[in-house]
């Protein structure tokens, strides 16, 4: 089969490092969940009824309306390798849920990856919009457009009490869950982020790493998000979450600027020998990468590291995972040929961007 | 470092678990997550939103009805029981959240802090809901030009409120 540039080419839209506030922000993602009325949510569909909603919302695509977003591509899950599915998980355009237990799942994505949505997920529909920076008002518009056209053709289950219904009752409601995700190596370094994370969790946001649910922040990766669904309008959840993550941008950006006037030869050291590492090492382990890809990212946006751009830095971020360098490097690979890959890889990318 | 789980290959996937302030490192290989179903990131076997939900759901319900049989309650449409629902904290269809309805409001004020959707509403079947949240608000509206003795908007106000009310009798 040929592969499609969705799976051989690790660069996406939402890691151009052009978004606003991109020194903090690598991307804003607002997720909707919606459900077919009258029909089971997928975990309890029967096979012909999980077709079915796939054929139904495949259906929206086939019939010109999201032209809108240009030359869309249409993917049923089965015709996809675990590779490629993984490599799809990697690149944020699919869960991990998606790629290894839905039954009759699908995805449409737009030419630029900003829009995906996922069939028979969790729920039968989960429209995502991914923006690179900090963009969740954005975000958030280009979703709910999306799902207007979805509902001129679909009868959603919604209920006048309890809203847009879905599989798990953490989602009822307005069904969206909003993220933002942070790089914040200052507020890590200067030990502030502890005190910061656990006030964000009290006033309904949730913290995690790069990959969601589950994932350890890496690389002084956070991403923020939403709790609450239900009760609070859309609107007023994309506002508390643009506030706080605001807040914590100006105390990154202030603990940066403090750091490099306080101890500009301590960080420049720091940035420079994982840039020294990064630039010859031969076997380099994914921890490893993600932490000294954050010093230089660090370094990069504190002018400390004229040599590199942003963008390679956010294309490394998805092409040193596990799934791409396979991709890249050819397929099955022992965990220590992955980190010869990923130091090779590494090493070239930022050979070619100085 | 080796595989904590089979200690012949290298550990190459690393996590961190907090459990009551007791943090616990666990350094296993490839393989071994695979048998833990870890390979792909977030799918991880271990604590995740619905293990949470599924503790939150152990609480008996409110006014526990002495005559019920609690685990027998079902879904005529999908055939999920409660008891199956506070296992895995997923509702099997969207006629679950009617035939749970009695136990479902407590847990969503855990959950939310609220039980009333106040979001967008869908064009099409929301017509209703859309009218009457619009009637809400210009009750409101009107209470308020009432109380500044602005008697003539509170009138118009009151006759646009007796037109939808009309329609969505009609």
């Amino acid at each position: 089969m040929v592969k499609r540039k969705f799976v051989k080419q690790a660069l996406s839209h939402w890691m151009n490092g052009a978004g606003p506030d991109s020194d903090v922000v690598i991307s804003s993602r607002v997720r909707i969940a919606r459900n077919i009325r009258n029909l089971p949510f997928p975990m309890m569909a029967a096979p012909d009824q999980s077709l079915s909603v796939m054929e139904q919302l495949l259906g929206v695509a086939e019939n010109g309306r999201l032209n809108g977003l240009g030359k869309i591509e249409q993917v049923r899950l089965i015709e996809l390798t675990e590779l490629e599915k993984l490599v799809l998980v990697e690149k944020h355009l699919i869960s991990p849920n998606l790629a290894s237990e839905s039954r009759n799942g699908a995805l449409i994505l737009s030419p630029n990856e900003e829009i995906s949505v996922m069939i028979n997920e969790e729920d039968h529909l989960r429209i995502q919009c991914l923006c690179s920076g900090f963009q969740v008002h954005e975000a958030w518009d280009s979703a709910s457009k999306i799902d207007d056209i979805f509902e001129e053709q679909v009868d959603y289950a919604f209920d006048e009490k309890h809203g847009y219904l879905t599989s798990c009752p953490t989602n009822v409601g307005t069904g969206i869950r909003a993220s933002v995700m942070m790089h914040l190596p200052a507020l890590v370094m200067t030990g502030q982020i502890n005190r910061i994370l656990s006030a964000v969790t009290q006033v309904g946001l949730a913290v995690r790493g790069l990959y969601g649910e589950g994932s350890e922040a890496t690389g002084n990766l956070f991403q923020v998000s939403n709790q609450i669904t239900l009760g609070q309008s859309e609107q007023e959840i994309i506002e508390n979450l643009f506030q706080v993550a605001r807040q914590m941008i100006e105390h990154e950006k202030s603990a940066r600027s403090k750091l490099v006037t306080e101890s500009r030869l301590r960080v420049e050291d720091r940035v420079r020998r994982s840039y020294g590492i990064l630039t010859q090492a031969v076997i380099m382990d994914s921890k490893e990468a993600s932490q000294r890809l954050s010093d230089i990212r660090l370094g990069v946006h504190l002018g400390l590291l004229p040599e590199v751009n942003g963008q390679a830095l956010n294309e490394l971020l998805v092409s040193t995972q596990p799934g791409f360098l396979q991709m890249a490097f050819g397929e099955a690979m022992s965990p220590e040929d992955r980190d010869r890959s990923r130091a090779e890889l590494i090493r070239s990318r930022l050979a070619t961007v100085s | 470092m080796q595989c904590q789980e089979c200690g012949k290959r290298p550990a190459t996937l690393h996590f961190t678990k907090i459990v009551n302030g007791d943090k616990a490192e666990l350094h296993i290989c490839e393989s071994c997550a695979r048998d833990k179903g870890e390979l792909i990131p977030g799918t991880s076997a271990g604590f995740s939103i619905h293990n949470l939900l599924s503790g939150l759901l152990d609480f008996e319900s409110p006014n526990p009805n002495p005559l019920a049989k609690p685990t027998a309650v079902k879904c005529d449409t999908c055939g999920m029981t409660y008891a199956q629902f506070s296992k895995i904290g997923r509702f099997g269809c969207s006629h679950c959240y009617k035939q749970f309805s009695d136990r479902l409001d407590p847990l969503l004020k855990r959950v939310h802090g609220n039980t009333v959707h106040v979001g967008k509403v869908p064009k099409r079947a929301g017509g209703r809901l859309k009218t009457k949240r619009e009637i809400d608000r210009l009750k409101k509206e009107m209470q308020g030009r009432i109380e500044r003795e602005d008697f003539e908007t509170a009138a118009q106000l009151r006759d646009r409120i007796r037109e939808l009310e009309k329609e969505m009798s009609g």
